[in-house]
C-alpha cells in the first residue's frame, strides 16, 4: 500500500524530479511553485479555462485537475520544457500572425497545440478547433490562434519589417511579444520573493450586511500559519477609493457594513504553505443580513434600501444631452418605431485573475500586481495608505486581460497594507470566484426609445432613457451615465434629441467599465429600432443607415460640428458584401426549412479619451552617451498593443528604425503618466505625446547639425549620425553633458485632448476626435431549437490612420468575440454564475470568420491622423447579430443574452404574429 | 490526511472497508469543487489500480473498466450501437477533460447533466460494484438514484460498466444542446439506439439526460416507434413531455428544454434512419 508518499516521481526535459508533499496537490502549483515552471499559467483550478494545459505522456490535460501522485512515472512537458524545434516554429507563428495578445492563454493554448501537430502536421481547422477547444482566450477572437496553428506547416512567412521612417502603418509583430510566446512573461501571480507571506480576504458572504468582528487576536493567535490579521482599523489613511475622487465611496476593507456579495472586511496575513489551504470558515465574524436590491427596477424603486446617505433614491447621477423639440419631431414623423431593452451583468473574465506582490523598499511601498491605469493605483494606494505619493511606487505586472475591470483597485490596497504591517512581501493571488465576484462588471442596462423618421427615411428624431444599475460603488457610473447620452443617437444625423441615463445603486457587483461604458447597451436599442425605421420606411436597412450617416459638418447632438467622419466610408465599404450576403440567405432560405439564414448590420462612433475632462499623457525620449535610445512609455499595454503602436510612432517621428528604440516602462518611478488604458485613447493621446516627444527630440538634433532637415538618424555606438537623404553628419553622443535622467539628448512631451465641459444639455465638445465602425453578421438560426451558428462577420472601421494592420485586425477579432458573447450567452449572476462553466464565453467553436476592412479617412487631431479602435470594435457587434436574427426569423430578442429558450421564444411569438 | 493509491483492487476494497475515502480518478469533478490547492482527504485514488482500464470484448458483452477515460472511450474499437456513447465522449468538456475524465466517475458524480448517462441507458448498461463483501450488479437507472445521489454503499466501489452483447446491435446517436461548443454544460441532452430488422424498428432505447433529477429512459415513446419503419413523426411530444421533470435554471427554462428533448429525439429518428440508408 503507497500511503507514505515519501516522494514523486515524473520526468521533465528529461531530468527526473522527485517531489516531496502531499500527493493530492494540484499539479499546477508543483510545476509553477516546486520546480518553477511558471508557463503554467492557473485561471479557474477547474477546468475550464485551459491555461495550465500540459502534456502528460503526450497528452493535453489541464494540470490543475492532476494531483500529484498521478504524475508519478509519467513524463511532463510544458512550454519552457517541450520539444524545441516544433514550439520554436509555433512561437514564430504566434508572433507572425499576432496569435498572442495579452498573453495569459499562449501556454496553454500552444501546448495543446503542440499535441496536435504531433500527431497531425497539416490539420485541418476543424481539427484545430477540437484540439484547442479547451483553452478560452478573451483576447484574440481565436481565428489569429488557428490561422497561428494551421500554418506552422507551410514554410515561414517573411517577417515584416520597416525601414526608418516607414514604421508606422507596418503590420509588425508585437515589440513585447516575445516572452509571452515563449512562457517567460511575468503576470501577476508570477513574481514571487523570498520570504512571501500569503494574503487571503475574508469577505461578505450577504448582498447587504452589517458586521461584528469577535476576538481576532485570540483567532489569529491560536494558529501558527497566521501571522496577522488586519481589519478596516489598521488602514493608516482614508479609507476610501474611487477611479472618480469626487466620488470615492469604495472602502478598501469595510467598516461595519457591506454593500455587495464578496466585499472584503478582513485580510489573514500568513505562511503560504499552511495558509492557502486553510480553513478560514470559522473566522470570527457575526453577520447581520439587511434588505438588499440586485437591479436598476429594485434599486431604483422608492423605498428601496438606500446604499449611500448623500445619494436619494440611490441615484448616484444622472447624464442628459438634449437639442431641438424631440416630442414634436416624434410626433410629426411620418414613422415611428418604439421598444424597450434590458441587458444584464457582463464580466470581463479575462483568464488571469487579479494578482500580485508587494513589498517595503526602505520606507518605499513597491506594489508589482495587474493593472490598467498605475498612477492611479499609486494615487489611492497612497491615500487609503497615508502614504506620501512618492512612497508608493507601481509596476505594472503583465496584465492578463484588463478590459476595463482592471482600472479600479482590487489588490493593491490590499497587499500594499499587508507588507506595510509586517515589514515583509506579502501577495494575493485570487481565486476564479473571488475575480468574478469582487471585481467590476458591465453595467446591466433597462432602455427604452423611440425613433422618427420623415416619409423620405430622414431621422427626425429620438428619445432615449436608460437606467443603468451601477452596483453598490461608483467606480465609473457617472463615465458611462454621462457617455451614453452622447452617443445614444448613434453616428447619424438626429436634429431633434434628448437621452437621458440614470446610475442607480444596488447590492449586486460593482458596475465599472467595460469596453465602450454603456455604449454598446445604448447602441443595442438604437441599432435593433433602426432595422424596424428601416422596414417602415420601406427602405433597404444598409442604406437607411447611409442616408443617415453622419458627414463631415455635421453637428452631432452635442452641438459638436464633425470635421472628419469616416462612417459613410465604413457602410459604403460593406456595400458589396451586403448585396452578396442577402442573396446567399436567400438562396439558402428558400431550401432550407428548420433553419434560416439571416444578415444584419450596425454602426458604431466612440468618442476616445475623457468625457469633457483632462487626460493628458507624457512620453519622455532620451539617449545616453553610450547611444542606447530610451522610450519612456507608461501606457500599460494589457494585450491591445501600445507597447508597439506608441514605439512605431515615436520611431517614425524621431526618424529612427524601430529596432533602436529600448521600451522602458511602465513603472511609476520611470516613466512619465500616460494616464489609464481606458477609453480608446492610447494610440490617440499617448500616440500623439509620442509624436511630439519624437518630433521634439528630431528638431533638437537638427539644430545640432548644419543639415537643412533629418531624413533618419542612425544610432552607432556613441556616435549619432544624421542624414538629410545627401549627405550626413555626426554627433559625437560622450561629449554631450548627461543630465539628471542619465542622457545626453531628450525630449519629453505631453498631450491632452482639446474638449469642453459639457452643459446641463450636454453641449459642447466631449471629444476631440471620434472613431467609427460598422460591422455585418452573417448566421444560421436553428429555428426548433433557438439556436444561433454566426458564420461570418464583416467589419469595417474607420481607424484614420492604421498605425499597425496586425494589431488592429486583433482588436476587431476579440472586440467581436466579445459582442458576440454578449449577444448570444453571457449573463453574470450575482452568487451562482462566479465560474467559467456557468459564466459562458465564446470558445474557439464558437467564432466565425472575420473580414476586416480597414478604413484610412485620417483625422487632423490624431497622431498621423489614427483614432483609437479598441472599444469601438465590440459596439456594432451585438446588435448585427441581433438584427440578423430578425432577418432570419423575424423574431425580436429584447432581452439579452438571446440564449436559446429566450431567442426560441421570441421565434414563437414572431411565429404566432403572422398567423 | 490521508491519500492512498493502491496498486491492487483489494487494497482498495481493504482501505475501504476501514474507512470510507473518497474515490478519486480523473479528479474533474473533485478538483473543481474546491479551491484548495490539495484535494482534501481521506482519497483512494484508483488510478493506479491494474485492470481497471479499458474497454473488454467478453462472451456476454462488453466491459468498460472503472478507470477508462473518455478518450479510451473514443478510440476502442466498438459497433455501432456505441456511436452514440462515443459521440457523448467527444462532447464531454473537451480533449482535456476527455484525456482524464471517466466513464465510471461521471455516473458516481451523478449530475443530471452528465453525458455519459443517456447512451449508457440506450446501451442497458450495467454498474458493477465491488466490495470486501463481493460484488453485484445494478442497472445504470437503478444505480443513480437521483441528483447525486447513487446507491453505492460506503466500503463499495465502481469496478466496471457492462454492457449486454443484446444491447450491442442497431445504430445509435448522441445530441447535446449547450449554448455555446466546447466546455458546455447540457441544457438538455438525448440519446438513441434503433434495431432495424426488414424495414421496421425491432427495438429502440431512447434516453434524454439534463430534463430532470436523473436522465430517463423514455418506454412509452419507444413501444411507439416498434413496429413501424424510422418516423420521427412517431415521437410523441405529449409522451416526452409526461415522462420529464425539467426545471428553469440559468440555461434555460423548464417548458423550453422539454420541446428541445422532442426535437433532438426526431433528430435522432432522422439520424438513425440516415446511417441504416447508408448502411443498406
Amino acid at each position: 500500500m503507497k500511503d507514505d508518499f515519501p516522494g514523486i516521481a515524473f520526468t521533465v526535459a528529461g531530468a527526473r524530479h522527485v517531489v516531496a508533499g502531499s500527493p493530492g496537490r494540484r499539479l499546477s502549483e508543483v510545476l509553477r511553485d516546486d520546480l518553477g515552471l511558471r508557463s503554467v499559467k492557473v485561471g479557474c483550478d477547474a477546468g475550464d479555462c485551459g491555461a495550465c494545459t500540459v502534456l502528460i505522456d503526450g497528452a493535453q490535460q489541464c494540470a490543475c485537475l492532476v494531483p500529484l501522485a498521478q504524475a508519478a512515472g509519467t513524463v511532463i512537458e510544458t512550454l519552457e520544457t517541450a520539444e524545441a524545434s516544433l514550439a520554436r516554429r509555433l512561437q514564430q507563428a504566434f508572433l507572425d500572425h499576432g496569435a498572442a495578445q495579452c498573453g495569459i492563454c499562449t501556454p496553454g493554448v500552444m501546448m495543446a497545440a503542440l499535441s496536435l501537430l504531433r500527431e497531425t502536421p497539416a490539420p485541418s481547422l476543424q481539427a484545430v478547433e477540437d484540439a484547442l477547444g479547451g483553452v478560452l482566450c478573451r483576447c484574440t477572437g481565436y481565428r489569429k490562434i488557428i490561422a497561428a496553428v494551421m500554418s506552422v506547416s507551410a514554410p515561414p512567412a517573411t517577417r515584416s519589417t520597416a525601414r526608418a521612417g516607414e514604421a508606422v502603418g507596418a503590420p509588425l509583430q508585437r515589440l513585447d511579444g516575445g516572452p509571452k510566446v515563449i512562457g517567460t512573461e511575468v503576470f501577476g501571480a508570477d513574481y514571487v520573493p523570498a520570504d512571501t507571506l500569503l494574503v487571503r480576504a475574508i469577505r461578505s458572504p450577504h448582498p447587504h450586511a452589517t458586521f461584528e468582528l469577535g476576538d481576532i487576536v485570540a483567532w489569529a493567535a491560536a494558529r501558527d500559519e497566521v501571522t496577522t490579521v488586519l481589519t478596516a482599523r489598521d488602514i493608516p489613511g482614508e479609507n476610501r477609493f474611487g477611479v472618480i475622487p469626487p466620488l470615492a465611496d469604495q472602502p478598501a476593507l469595510a467598516e461595519s457594513h457591506t454593500r455587495y456579495l464578496g466585499e472584503p472586511v478582513a485580510l489573514v496575513v500568513g505562511r503560504p504553505d499552511a495558509l492557502e489551504d486553510a480553513d478560514l470558515s470559522d473566522f470570527p465574524v457575526t453577520w447581520t443580513p439587511l434588505p438588499h436590491t440586485l437591479t436598476q427596477a429594485d434599486g431604483g424603486a422608492p423605498g428601496a434600501p438606500q446604499l449611500h446617505d448623500t445619494r436619494a433614491d440611490n441615484t448616484l447621477v444622472r447624464g442628459r444631452v438634449a437639442t431641438g423639440d424631440p416630442d414634436r419631431a416624434l410626433k410629426e414623423a411620418a414613422h415611428v418605431v418604439s421598444g424597450d431593452f434590458e441587458t444584464g451583468y457582463v464580466e470581463h473574465a479575462y483568464i488571469e485573475p487579479e494578482a500580485g506582490v508587494a513589498w517595503m523598499a526602505g520606507d518605499r511601498l513597491v506594489i508589482q500586481a495587474c493593472t490598467q491605469a498605475p498612477v492611479m493605483d499609486q494615487e489611492d494606494t497612497a491615500k487609503v495608505l497615508g502614504l506620501p505619493l512618492s512612497h508608493v511606487r507601481i509596476i505594472p505586472a503583465a496584465a492578463g486581460g484588463g478590459f476595463g475591470s482592471k482600472l479600479d483597485l482590487s489588490v493593491q490596497p490590499l497587499i500594499g497594507l499587508a507588507a506595510l504591517k509586517t515589514g515583509q512581501p506579502c501577495r494575493m493571488v485570487y481565486t476564479r470566484a473571488e475575480s468574478m465576484a469582487s471585481s467590476t462588471k458591465r453595467h446591466p442596462a433597462t432602455m427604452t426609445a423611440r425613433i422618427g423618421a420623415g416619409p423620405d427615411g430622414r431621422l427626425t428624431g429620438m428619445v432615449f432613457h436608460g437606467d443603468f444599475n451601477t452596483g453598490a460603488y461608483a467606480s465609473w457610473g457617472p463615465t458611462v451615465a454621462t457617455r451614453v447620452p452622447v452617443h445614444a443617437s448613434g453616428p447619424y444625423r438626429m436634429p431633434h434629441y434628448r437621452a437621458t441615463s440614470r446610475a442607480v445603486h444596488t447590492n449586486g457587483p460593482v458596475s465599472g467599465a467595460f469596453r465602450g461604458f454603456g455604449v454598446p447597451q445604448a447602441a443595442i436599442a438604437q441599432e435593433v429600432l433602426f432595422d424596424e425605421l428601416a422596414d417602415a420606411c420601406g427602405m433597404d436597412r444598409l442604406a437607411f443607415r447611409r442616408l443617415n450617416a453622419l458627414e463631415d459638418g455635421d453637428a452631432t447632438p452635442c452641438g459638436q460640428v464633425l470635421t472628419s467622419v469616416g462612417i459613410v466610408a465604413c457602410l459604403d465599404a460593406l456595400k458589396p458584401n451586403w448585396a452578396r450576403a442577402l442573396a446567399d440567405a436567400k438562396a439558402f432560405n428558400a431550401h432550407s426549412r428548420d433553419k434560416k439564414r439571416g444578415v444584419g448590420v450596425a454602426s458604431c462612433w466612440y468618442g476616445c479619451g475623457n468625457t469633457g475632462l483632462p487626460n493628458p499623457s507624457t512620453i519622455r525620449l532620451g539617449i545616453t552617451a553610450e547611444g542606447q535610445l530610451c522610450l519612456h512609455q507608461g501606457a500599460t499595454d494589457i494585450g491591445q498593443g501600445s507597447n508597439t503602436v506608441i514605439t512605431q510612432i515615436a520611431a517614425d517621428a524621431l526618424g529612427v528604425a524601430i529596432e533602436s528604440i529600448d521600451l522602458i516602462g511602465p513603472d511609476t518611478d520611470l516613466t512619465p503618466d500616460c494616464g489609464k488604458t481606458s477609453a480608446s485613447r492610447q494610440t490617440f493621446v499617448t500616440g500623439k505625446a509620442a509624436q511630439r516627444a519624437g518630433k521634439a527630440l528630431r528638431a533638437d538634433i537638427l539644430r545640432r547639425t548644419n543639415l537643412a532637415e533629418v531624413m533618419s538618424i542612425k544610432l552607432n555606438g556613441s556616435v549619432l549620425r544624421v542624414s538629410d537623404g545627401v549627405q550626413s553628419q555626426d554627433i559625437p553622443l560622450d561629449a554631450l553633458p548627461v543630465d539628471s535622467n542619465g542622457y545626453v539628448l531628450w525630449a519629453e512631451e505631453s498631450y491632452d485632448p482639446p474638449t469642453t465641459g459639457l452643459d446641463e444639455d450636454g453641449q459642447g465638445i466631449p471629444y476631440a476626435l471620434y472613431g467609427y465602425g460598422a460591422q455585418m453578421a452573417e448566421l444560421e438560426v436553428d429555428l426548433a431549437l433557438g439556436t444561433t451558428k454566426v458564420i461570418r462577420m464583416t467589419a469595417a472601421h474607420d481607424l484614420g490612420r492604421v498605425i499597425n494592420p496586425l494589431l488592429a485586425e486583433g482588436q476587431i477579432e476579440g472586440g467581436i468575440a466579445q459582442g458576440l458573447g454578449m449577444a448570444l450567452m453571457e449573463e453574470y449572476i450575482p452568487g451562482r454564475t462566479h465560474n467559467l462553466h456557468d459564466y459562458l464565453i465564446p470558445t474557439f467553436g464558437d467564432m466565425p470568420e472575420v473580414v476586416s476592412l480597414l478604413i484610412e479617412k485620417p483625422d487632423p487631431e490624431g497622431p498621423y491622423g489614427a483614432r483609437g479602435l479598441g472599444e469601438h470594435v465590440l459596439i456594432p457587434t451585438a446588435p448585427a447579430i441581433l438584427n440578423a436574427i430578425r432577418h432570419a426569423t423575424g423574431a425580436r430578442v429584447t432581452r439579452l443574452p438571446a440564449i436559446p429558450h429566450r431567442l426560441r421564444a421570441a421565434i414563437k411569438s414572431a411565429q404566432a404574429e403572422r398567423t | 490526511m490521508t491519500y492512498l493509491r493502491p496498486d491492487t483492487l483489494k487494497e482498495a476494497l481493504e482501505a475501504l472497508e476501514e474507512g470510507a475515502p473518497r474515490v478519486a480518478a480523473g479528479c474533474t469533478d473533485l478538483f473543481p469543487a474546491t479551491e484548495t490547492r490539495t484535494l482534501q482527504g481521506p482519497i483512494l485514488d484508483i488510478t493506479g489500480i491494474d485492470g481497471l482500464r479499458g474497454v473488454k470484448k467478453t462472451g456476454t458483452g462488453w466491459v468498460l473498466g472503472a478507470t477508462t477515460t473518455w478518450t479510451d472511450i473514443l478510440r476502442a474499437d466498438l459497433p455501432p450501437a456505441f456511436d452514440g456513447l462515443k459521440l457523448a465522449a467527444r462532447e464531454v468538456g473537451a480533449t482535456q477533460i476527455q484525456n482524464r475524465g471517466t466513464l465510471a466517475g461521471n455516473l458516481c458524480n451523478a449530475s443530471p447533466a452528465a453525458d455519459g448517462v443517456p447512451p449508457l441507458l440506450t446501451l442497458n448498461a450495467e454498474v458493477e460494484l465491488a466490495s470486501r463483501r463481493g460484488r453485484r450488479r445494478l442497472p445504470l437507472n437503478k444505480f443513480i438514484t437521483g441528483p447525486r445521489a447513487i446507491a453505492l454503499a460506503p466500503d463499495e466501489m465502481v469496478v466496471a460498466v457492462h454492457v449486454p452483447n443484446s444491447a450491442g446491435r442497431g445504430v445509435s446517436g448522441f445530441l447535446k444542446l449547450g449554448a455555446r461548443h466546447y466546455l458546455v454544460i447540457s441544457i438538455a441532452m438525448c440519446a438513441a439506439r434503433l434495431v432495424v430488422e426488414n424495414g421496421k424498428v425491432s427495438e429502440a432505447a431512447l434516453a434524454v439526460g439534463a430534463c430532470g433529477p436523473v436522465a430517463v429512459r423514455l418506454p412509452e415513446v419507444e413501444a411507439a416507434l416498434v413496429g413501424h419503419p424510422m418516423d420521427p413523426g412517431l415521437v410523441d411530444g405529449a409522451l416526452v413531455t409526461a415522462a420529464l421533470h425539467p426545471i428553469d435554471d440559468v440555461r434555460a427554462d423548464a417548458r423550453y428544454r422539454s420541446e428541445a428533448a422532442v426535437e433532438l429525439l426526431r433528430r435522432l429518428v432522422v439520424g438513425a434512419a440516415e446511417q441504416e440508408a447508408q448502411a443498406a
